[in-house]
């Protein structure tokens, strides 16, 4: 009788040759940087699936906005204006702080800060893996990103640059487990390592002894050690601190200050000696 | 390679971007473990109805293009793939006589097989998932199976795919 596999076995031996391939993929991606080059290349593939998926949601905001009846928008505006009133003024004593600051360095004859310097950037889209916390902007190489590069939004650090393609770049918030930031203790510069550990809302301390001056309520700022991240911006508030004295170590908990799940308007920082500008960024 | 001549298969690509759209489609980070899986199921479906005609190459290309897309190791989908498809290649014939509802079972089972393979890789990373979420998606699936199924009927049949 004839059989009814006359495929068979050579479906059973692709498969079988073309997973040990997977493997071998998987096992150079996760241990080592061989494949991110072509990673970055491959990724212009990928942008037309996010600008499909992005269109929908756009179509949205667009006729909102084109529909906002006269009065909401003069209400938004003086609100605008209200509130660029008051980041004014705090701007206004920044200027005098900044030099103050270059004083006391050159008094104490410390290397002088550098200044960084912005590009903004719009997310376009968040890696649907709910294990992989990853998003993608629309700024790449054409637009002097490098990899690296600190991501910030308007209320504090959200993660760094790993792949760049042309006109797109993927970022690894410091939420996901493969995560850490060095950071220190706005109050008292204790410093610490920030790990990320898959959750959206929260980032572990860990190994800091149980005799460590952590409190709850505390501010941690990226400290710029490991030179990825510039010194002084905002990255969680301590929201417990576990002192188990049987525990070797403290358990103390954060939460980001970045709002990772809702900014859509994102910072690229150039910092240290990547803050030269050539053209565009401000 | 068989004995049936290609016809519309272009609906199959057709499906198969269109999962790949809903694989991506944002529907809010605390709703992510509630996401159906649409790629592995339409794996399932077009090597069912079509074992003989299904390209493996082209199973395997899909899922490094979904890896690209989520932002995952290269070749986790991949791998995860080639093991759904065989588990369907191997017993196509006995889940096409089956009920809606026993292949709904199936279906939870392989891709319960798809999750496993998924969070074994992120394992590797030091990502795993920290309970048995990771198999929330394959109840989701399965939930979804009979929709899929019988959307992808409909089209197969009105434009007579082979």
């Amino acid at each position: 009788m004839k059989p009814l596999f006359s495929q068979g076995p050579s479906a059973a031996s692709r498969v079988m040759s073309l997973g040990a391939v997977a493997l071998i993929l998987i096992l150079l991606s996760t241990y080592t940087t061989i494949l991110d080059p072509l990673r970055a290349r491959l990724a212009t593939l990928t942008s037309p699936f996010y600008s499909l998926v992005n269109a929908p949601g756009q179509a949205v905001s667009w006729a909102q906005g084109s529909l906002r009846s006269r009065e909401q928008l003069q209400r938004e505006n003086g609100a605008m204006k209200a509130e660029l009133l008051i980041h004014k003024r705090k701007l206004q004593q920044m200027a005098s702080l900044a030099a103050e600051n270059v004083r006391l360095r050159q008094l104490l004859n410390s290397a002088e800060m550098v200044k960084d310097r912005v590009l903004v950037a719009e997310l376009i889209g968040i890696s649907p893996d709910p294990l992989t916390h990853r998003v993608i902007v629309n700024k790449g190489l054409q637009h002097g990103v490098y990899l690296g590069q600190p991501l910030l939004d308007a209320a504090g650090l959200m993660g760094q640059v790993v792949e760049v393609s042309d006109y797109t770049s993927q970022v690894l918030l410091i939420t996901d487990a493969t995560h850490a930031l060095p950071v220190q203790v706005n109050r008292n510069g204790v410093r610490a390592v920030a790990e990320g550990i898959g959750d959206l809302y929260q980032l572990k301390l860990r190994h800091l002894a149980n005799t460590v001056d952590v409190r709850e309520g505390d501010l941690l700022v990226s400290s710029g050690l490991g030179q990825r991240f510039p010194v002084g911006y905002p990255v969680a508030k301590v929201v417990s601190v576990v002192h188990d004295p049987g525990q070797p170590f403290a358990r103390v908990v954060a939460r980001p200050e970045a709002q990772l799940n809702r900014s859509r308007h994102v910072l690229l920082v150039f910092s240290g000696e990547h803050s030269e500008a050539p053209v565009g960024a401000q | 390679m068989s004995m049936v001549k290609p016809h519309n298969r272009w609906v199959i690509l057709m499906t198969f971007i269109g999962a790949l759209v809903l694989a991506i489609f944002p529907i809010g980070s605390a709703n992510g473990w509630l996401r159906p899986e649409f790629v592995p199921m339409l794996v399932i479906y077009w090597v069912m109805v079509m074992p003989q005609q299904s390209s493996i190459f082209s199973l395997w290309c899909l899922g490094c293009v979904l890896d690209l897309l989520e932002g995952v190791a290269l070749g986790q989908h991949a791998m995860a793939l080639m093991v759904v498809a065989y588990v369907c290649l191997l017993s196509y014939q006995r889940i096409r006589n089956y009920t809606l509802w026993h292949q709904t079972f199936v279906v939870f089972v392989i891709i319960g097989l798809h999750q496993l393979v998924d969070n074994w890789v992120h394992s590797l990373q030091g990502s795993a998932a920290q309970s048995l979420i990771f198999l929330l998606p394959a109840f989701a699936s399965a939930l979804m199976w009979p929709v899929v199924w019988l959307s992808l009927e409909k089209l197969r049949v009105s434009y007579r795919v082979s």
